[in-house]
C-alpha cells in the first residue's frame, strides 16, 4: 500500500513516498531497521573475510601469507567491525523493527532522531573503513620496516582495545589510529542518540493495558541494553577524546613520562567495554526468549525471573570491568573484589539458561530454523558462559588472559551466542518482514554447517590458549605443537563461510520466490504477529489494547482443566478481522513526516569528522567549518520543523 | 527537539520529550562524571609544570559562577512567562539567559587565556590537561545551550509564539540549561573550592 | 609452554586451583548440554494432537537454581581469594631480578650481582624469584606458563611477579600484551640451573667480555662491531658502555642460546638471518639493516661467538 505524497515540513516541498529520496529522508522505523540490518550484514561479510585472512595466516606456523603489519590491522579491524559495525547495528535493526510492533505503537518516540542514529553509525563505519584508502601508519619512530606498509595494513592496528602507549603518538605515528578513534566516536554518538529514543519509546509508547510486566522479554532486554548504552557510551567517548588529545594536541594523559597513566585508559575503556559485551548479548537473549516458547508451544518458563535476571546482569555489569585487567598490576584487593563480583554475575546468567531449558521441557518442540538456532544459542552460550566463569578465578585468569582461551570464550558467547541468536531472529521474523517463507531445508543446512564449522574453529582455541598460544600474534613457533589444531580451526572457519553463503542465498531467493506467508505463520504470542505481513507503514490500523502478557496468544487460545491450550472457536475469524482492520483502517493514521535533516546532519557530521582527521591542513579546517556550520544549521532547522505528516 | 507522540497521552504520563531529555542528561552526567574523576585523579599527583591549583582565581570564578546561576533564574522566569502566555517576556528572559551564558563563556575565555599567558596550557601536564578538557567541554555545552536559547527566540519571533510540547521546546531547553548549571556547581566545588 | 604441566610452586598452585574448577565446569557443561539434548529429543513434536501443559514457572526451582550455583561459586571463591593473597605476596628471601620490557625483548638485571642480560632469564632451581618489573616503552606482559601466571609490565610503574622452578631445565614464555609490530616475536627463555651452576654462571657474567686473539677473524669482527655503529646501542663490558641500554647487553651473548627477543636461536644460520636484515625478521625493529655483506656477517659472528 503506498502512502500519498507528503510535504516535507520545513522546506515545503513534496517528497514522493517511494523511490530513492523517500528512503533517504525516511523516518519509518521499519525502513531504518532495514538500513541497520543490511549495512550491518555487509560489514559482517567484510569482518568475516578479515577473519578468513587471519585464519589463513595462522594455518601454519611461521607462515607468510600476510605481513605482520597487515595481520595486526586485520585482527584489529575484524574485532572492531564485528562488535561496532555488525552485532550492535543488527541488534539495533531488531530493536528498531520490533519495538513499536511489540508495544502496539505506530513508530518510535523520536522518528527523526532514530534516523539520525543510523546516519551517524554509517558515518562512523565510513570513517573507519576509509582508513584503508586514506590513512597511513607512518614510519615507526626510530624503528625500521622491511617494506612500506600496504593498503591492507593501513587501517587501525592497535587491537580493538587500542591500549596506549602503543596506540599513542610515539609508538603509532601516522593516522590509522585517529581514523579508528573518530570513526568509533561518531558511531558511538549514533548509539547514544538511538538509546535515548528507544528508552522513551519503551516507557511511553506502550499499548493501552501494557504494563511493564506485560511487555515481551525482548522489549525488557532492549530496555536494559539501552540503559547500558546510555551510561557506557559517554565513558568511551571520554577515553577516545583523551587519546585523541594525547595523539594530536600534546597532552600526556596516558604518557608515563609526562606524569600520565596508561592504566587509566584501561579503566576507562573497560568501564565501557564490559557493559558493551552485555549490550551485545542481551538483545539476542531477548530474541531467544521469544523464539523458544513459540516453537515449544509453551509459555516462557519464569518470565519474571528472566526479566529480573536481565536487569541484574545490566546492573552488575557495571561492577566487573577490571576483570579484564587481572594481570595489569591492579593490586590484590582489587583483583579479589572484581573476581567476586564477576562470580556473582554468573548467577543471573545461569538463571536464564535454566529457565530456557525449562521452557523446552515438556513442550512440543518444532525444530524449524529459528528453533535450531535458539537451542544452539543455549548450548553454545552455556560453553562460553562456563569458560567465562573460569576466568573469574583470578589466578587461573593469570594463565588464561591474553591467550586463545579468551578468544575461544568470547567467540562462544558472541558468535555461538549473539550471532546464533541473530540468525534465529532473522529466520523467525523473515515472514513478518517480507510476507514470504524462507527455504526451510537450506536454512537447516545453514544451521548444521555453521554449528560444525563454528565448533571446529573455536573449540580447539580453548586448549591452544592454555598450551601457550598468545593472542594477537601473527605467527607462532613451530616447536610449540600448536600447528595441528590451528589448521583444524582454519578449516572450520571456511565451513562457517560456506554456511553464511547458504544463508545469503536463502535470504535473497526467498525474498523473491519464497512461498507466501500468512500473517501468523508460527502461531505466535506477541503483537507483531497480529498485523499483516509485511506490516503497513503505520503498523496498526487501530491501536491495540492488551489485557495480559502474550495478549495475542490468549485471544486465540484458552486453557482446559489440564492446563493445555484450547483454540478458541472465534480464533480464525479474529485473525481475519485483525488483518482486515490493520490493512484497511477506517481513518488514515497520522504518521511522522519524512525529513531531510537527519541525513543532512549525518553528512555534516561526517564532513566534520574528516575535518578533525585533517585538522592540521587547510582542507581539514575548511571541512570542520563547513561540517560544523551545516550540522548546526541542520539541527536548528530540525528543531523548527513541524512533526506530523501533512497530507 | 520533541516529536509529538503518536498517542494522545503517554504510558508514563510524562511528556516524551521530557523523558528523552532526562535520559540524555543522565548520560551526560556519566560523561562529566568521567571527566571530573579524571581531574580528581591527576589533581593530587606530583607533576612537572604549573598545576591548575596554582593559578585558579576563586574570586573571579565565583563571580562568573554567580552569573551562570543567575542565568538559571532567568530561565525559570522565561518558563513562568510562557506559562502565563506572555510571549514578550518569555523572549526577554530567554535573551537574558543567553546573555548571561555568554558572559560566563566570556569569563572562561578570559580565564583560560590568562592561564596560557602564565604558562599553563592544555599540554603542560595531565592535571592542566584534565582541567582544560573538563572546563572546555562544559563551556562547549553552555555554548550549545546558548544556541538553543537563541533558536527559541528566533522561533518565537518568526512564528509569533512559542508553546509547550511542540517543536523545539522551552521546557526541554530549560532542563538542559539547569543541568549544565548544576554540572558547573560540581566542577566549581571539586576543582576550585576543594584543594 | 603448557600451563597444564606446572614446573614450580606458583604454577602448581594455579593448576591445583583451576583443575577442580575446570572439572566442575565440565560437569555442569555435561549436565546442561545433556538436558538440552534430552529435551530436544524427548519433547520433539511427533505429530501429537495434544499441546503441552502451559506451565509458567516454578518458584521452588527458581530458588534452587539460584542458590545452588551461588553455593558452588562460594566454594570456588574461598580458595581463589586465598590463592590471590599467597601468590601476590613477594618472597622474603628470594632472588631479586629486575625485568624491563622493551619493544620487542626483555631485559634482566640482577641488582645484587650487578649483572645485566637479555632474552634468557637464568635462575637457580628451588629458589623463589622476586621479579620487579617495568617497561621502557609500551605495555608488555611477562608470561612463562609452566612457572607462573602472567603479569603486565607498564611504563612508569612497577609490577611484581613471584616465580620459582622446582628443577633445572629450560622453560619458554612469551610477551602476552599486544605491543606493536613484532609482538609475536617477543619471547622468553628461562634457564634454571642448580645453585652451584648458577653461582658459576653469575661469576662468569660479572667478568668483562672475552677479548679476541690478535689477528683472528674474531678480532676483525670486533673491529666491525666498533666501526659499523653497533656500539651506539649495544653494551659490551669493557668495549662499549652505554648508560641506558636501548638494546640487549651483548657482553656474554654467547652464553645464551637465543637471540632477537628469543625468537631465533644462537646458531650460525639464525645469526646470519638476523644480522642480514633485522627489520625483515622483526618488522619495526630499532636495529636497522646495516647493509653488511655475507662475508662481513660471518666475520662479525666469529666475534660474537667468543662472547661467552
Amino acid at each position: 500500500m503506498t502512502t500519498p505524497s507528503t510535504r516535507q515540513g520545513f522546506l515545503r516541498r513534496r517528497i514522493p513516498a517511494t523511490g530513492f529520496w523517500s528512503w533517504i529522508t525516511t523516518v519509518d522505523h521499519k525502513r531504518i531497521a532495514k538500513f541497520y540490518g543490511y549495512t550491518g550484514f555487509t560489514f559482517f561479510i567484510v569482518g568475516g573475510l578479515e577473519a578468513l585472512l587471519l585464519r589463513l595466516q595462522l594455518a601454519r606456523p611461521e607462515n607468510a601469507f600476510v605481513t605482520p603489519a597487515e595481520y595486526n590491522t586485520l585482527f584489529t579491524m575484524h574485532g572492531t567491525t564485528m562488535i561496532f559495525l555488525v552485532v550492535m547495528p543488527i541488534a539495533a535493526a531488531f530493536m528498531n523493527y520490533l519495538l513499536p510492533l511489540m508495544l502496539g505503537a505506530r513508530d518510535v518516540a523520536f522518528p527523526r532522531l532514530n534516523a539520525l542514529g543510523y546516519w551517524f553509525f554509517l558515518g562512523g563505519g565510513v570513517v573507519l573503513y576509509s582508513s584503508f584508502i586514506l590513512a597511513s601508519t607512518g614510519a615507526p619512530i626510530g624503528g625500521f620496516l622491511p617494506e612500506s606498509v600496504s593498503r591492507l595494513g593501513s587501517a587501525a592496528n592497535g587491537g580493538w582495545f587500542m591500549y596506549p602507549p602503543n596506540s599513542g603518538p610515539q609508538f603509532s605515528p601516522g593516522s590509522v589510529i585517529d581514523f579508528w578513534l573518530v570513526g568509533i566516536g561518531l558511531a558511538g554518538v549514533g548509539s547514544l542518540v538511538s538509546s535515548v529514543n528507544l528508552l522513551t519509546t519503551i516507557f511511553n509508547l506502550r499499548a493501552k493495558g501494557m504494563t511493564l510486566l506485560r511487555m515481551p522479554v525482548f522489549v525488557w532486554m532492549s530496555m536494559v541494553v539501552n540503559f547500558l548504552l546510555l551510561f557506557s557510551i559517554p565513558i568511551i567517548t571520554v577515553a577516545i577524546f583523551m587519546l585523541i588529545f594525547d595523539r594530536q594536541f600534546g597532552t600526556q594523559f596516558f604518557e608515563a613520562s609526562g606524569g600520565g597513566d596508561p592504566v587509566l585508559y584501561q579503566h576507562l575503556f573497560w568501564l565501557f567495554g564490559h557493559p558493551e559485551v552485555y549490550i551485545l548479548i542481551l538483545p539476542t537473549m531477548g530474541i531467544v526468549s521469544e523464539v523458544l516458547p513459540v516453537f515449544s508451544r509453551k509459555p516462557l518458563f519464569g518470565y519474571a525471573a528472566i526479566v529480573f535476571a536481565g536487569i541484574a546482569i545490566g546492573f552488575l555489569g557495571f561492577g566487573v570491568w577490571a576483570h579484564h585487567m587481572f594481570s595489569s598490576g591492579i593490586g590484590p584487593i582489587a583483583q579479589v573484589a572484581f573476581g567476586l563480583s564477576t562470580m556473582t554475575i554468573a548467577v543471573p546468567t545461569g538463571i536464564k539458561v535454566f529457565n530456557w531449558i525449562a521452557t523446552m521441557w515438556g513442550g512440543k518442540l518444532r525444530f524449524t530454523a529459528p528453533m535450531l538456532f535458539a537451542v544452539g544459542f543455549v548450548a553454545m552460550f552455556t560453553i562460553g558462559g562456563l569458560s567465562g566463569v573460569t576466568h573469574s578465578v583470578v589466578p587461573a585468569d593469570w594463565q588464561q588472559t591474553d591467550t586463545y582461551y579468551i578468544v575461544a570464550h568470547f567467540h562462544y558467547v558472541l558468535f555461538g551466542g549473539s550471532m546464533f541468536g541473530i540468525f534465529a531472529g532473522l529466520y523467525y521474523w523473515f515472514p513478518k518482514l517480507t510476507g514470504r517463507m524462507y527455504h526451510e531445508r537450506l536454512a537447516k543446512f545453514h544451521f548444521w554447517t555453521m554449528m560444525i564449522g563454528f565448533n571446529l574453529t573455536f573449540g580447539p582455541m580453548h586448549w591452544l590458549g592454555l598450551q601457550g598460544m598468545v593472542r594477537r600474534t601473527y605467527t607462532y613457533d613451530a616447536d610449540l605443537g600448536l600447528a595441528f589444531w590451528n589448521l583444524m580451526s582454519t578449516i572450520g572457519s571456511f565451513l562457517i563461510a560456506v554456511s553464511v553463503l547458504a544463508f545469503m542465498a536463502n535470504w535473497i531467493d526467498s525474498r523473491r520466490r519464497g512461498e507466501l506467508a500468512p500473517m501468523d505463520p508460527w502461531d505466535a504470542r506477541t503483537l507483531e504477529w497480529s498485523i499483516p505481513s509485511p506490516p503497513p507503514e503505520y503498523n496498526f490500523g487501530e491501536l491495540p489494547t492488551v489485557k495480559s502478557l502474550d495478549d495475542f496468544w490468549y485471544r486465540k487460545y484458552t486453557e482446559d482443566d489440564e492446563g493445555r491450550p484450547v483454540r478458541r472457536p472465534e480464533a480464525d475469524a479474529l485473525l481475519a478481522e485483525l488483518e482486515a482492520t490493520h490493512a484497511h483502517p477506517k481513518h488514515r493514521p497520522h504518521l511522522p513526516a519524512a525529513s531531510v535533516f537527519p541525513p543532512l546532519a549525518g553528512l555534516s557530521a561526517l564532513l566534520f569528522a574528516f575535518g578533525i582527521l585533517y585538522h592540521s591542513t587547510g582542507l581539514g579546517l575548511a571541512l570542520i567549518l563547513v561540517g560544523g556550520v551545516a550540522l548546526l544549521a541542520s539541527l536548528v532547522s530540525w528543531g523548527q520543523e513541524p512533526v506530523e505528516e501533512e497530507v | 527537539m520533541t516529536d509529538t507522540t503518536m498517542h494522545a497521552s503517554t504510558s508514563t504520563g510524562i511528556d516524551s520529550g521530557k523523558l528523552g531529555m532526562w535520559a540524555f542528561l543522565s548520560s551526560e552526567a556519566l560523561f562529566f562524571g568521567a571527566l571530573i574523576a579524571n581531574y580528581l585523579l591527576f589533581k593530587g599527583r606530583e607533576l612537572q609544570g604549573i598545576h591548575p591549583r596554582e593559578l585558579l582565581n576563586i574570586p573571579f570564578t565565583s563571580a562568573s559562577s554567580f552569573v551562570l546561576l543567575m542565568s538559571s533564574l532567568t530561565m525559570v522566569l522565561a518558563h513562568a512567562a510562557l506559562t502565563r502566555e506572555d510571549q514578550k517576556h518569555a523572549r526577554l528572559w530567554l535573551l537574558a539567559t543567553a546573555g548571561l551564558g555568554m558572559a560566563f563563556i566570556g569569563g572562561q575565555v578570559f580565564e583560560f587565556s590568562s592561564f596560557y599567558r602564565e604558562g599553563m596550557t592544555l599540554a603542560t601536564n595531565p592535571a592542566s590537561s584534565s582541567f582544560f578538557v573538563l572546563t572546555g567541554f562544559h563551556g562547549a555545552h553552555v555554548t550549545v545551550g546558548i544556541i538553543m536559547l537563541l533558536t527559541l527566540v528566533g522561533i518565537s519571533l518568526r512564528q509569533g509564539s512559542l508553546s509547550f510540547g511542540k517543536g523545539l521546546n522551552l521546557e526541554l531547553v530549560g532542563l538542559y540549561w539547569h543541568f549544565v548549571d548544576i554540572v558547573w556547581i560540581v566542577i566549581f566545588t571539586v576543582v576550585y573550592l576543594i584543594r | 609452554m603448557d600451563s597444564f604441566k606446572p614446573a614450580g610452586p606458583q604454577a602448581q598452585r594455579i593448576y591445583d586451583l583451576s583443575t577442580p574448577v575446570f572439572i566442575i565446569a565440565g560437569i555442569i557443561f555435561v549436565l546442561v548440554e545433556a538436558a538440552v539434548v534430552y529435551a530436544s529429543l524427548k519433547f520433539r513434536d511427533r505429530g501429537d494432537a495434544e499441546d503441552p501443559k502451559q506451565i509458567h514457572g516454578n518458584n521452588r526451582l527458581e530458588v534452587l537454581w539460584t542458590i545452588i550455583p551461588a553455593l558452588i561459586l562460594l566454594g570456588v571463591a574461598i580458595p581463589t581469594v586465598k590463592a590471590v593473597a599467597d601468590l601476590t605476596t613477594r618472597p622474603e628471601n628470594g632472588l631479586q631480578v629486575e625485568v624491563t620490557g622493551h619493544q620487542w625483548w626483555f631485559e634482566y638485571t640482577y641488582p645484587d650481582q650487578a649483572i645485566t642480560t637479555a632474552n634468557v632469564l637464568v635462575i637457580p632451581a628451588a629458589t623463589p624469584i622476586d621479579l620487579v618489573m617495568t617497561s621502557a616503552d609500551v605495555v608488555h606482559s611477562f608470561w612463562v606458563p609452566r612457572l607462573a601466571g602472567k603479569r603486565d609490565v607498564i611504563p612508569g610503574q612497577t609490577t611484581f611477579l613471584k616465580l620459582e622452578a622446582d628443577e633445572p631445565g629450560e622453560y619458554w614464555g612469551q610477551c602476552a600484551e599486544f605491543c606493536g609490530l613484532s609482538h609475536a616475536k617477543m619471547r622468553i627463555r628461562v634457564q634454571v640451573l642448580t645453585q652451584i651452576d648458577f653461582d658459576a654462571w653469575a661469576l662468569a657474567q660479572q667478568q668483562p667480555a672475552f677479548e679476541p686473539t690478535a689477528g683472528s677473524t674474531a678480532a676483525e669482527g670486533k673491529d666491525l662491531f666498533l666501526g659499523r655503529g653497533c656500539v651506539a646501542c649495544h653494551t659490551i663490558q669493557g668495549v662499549s658502555d652505554i648508560a641506558a641500554t636501548p638494546a640487549p647487553d651483548l657482553t656474554h651473548l654467547a652464553s645464551r642460546n637465543v637471540i632477537a627477543g628469543a625468537s631465533l636461536d644462537f646458531t650460525q644460520a639464525d645469526l646470519h638471518e638476523w644480522l642480514a636484515d633485522p627489520p625483515f625478521v622483526k618488522p619495526g625493529s630499532y636495529m636497522p639493516n646495516l647493509g653488511l655483506t655475507s662475508e662481513q656477517i660471518d666475520t662479525l659472528i666469529a666475534y660474537l661467538e667468543i662472547l661467552k
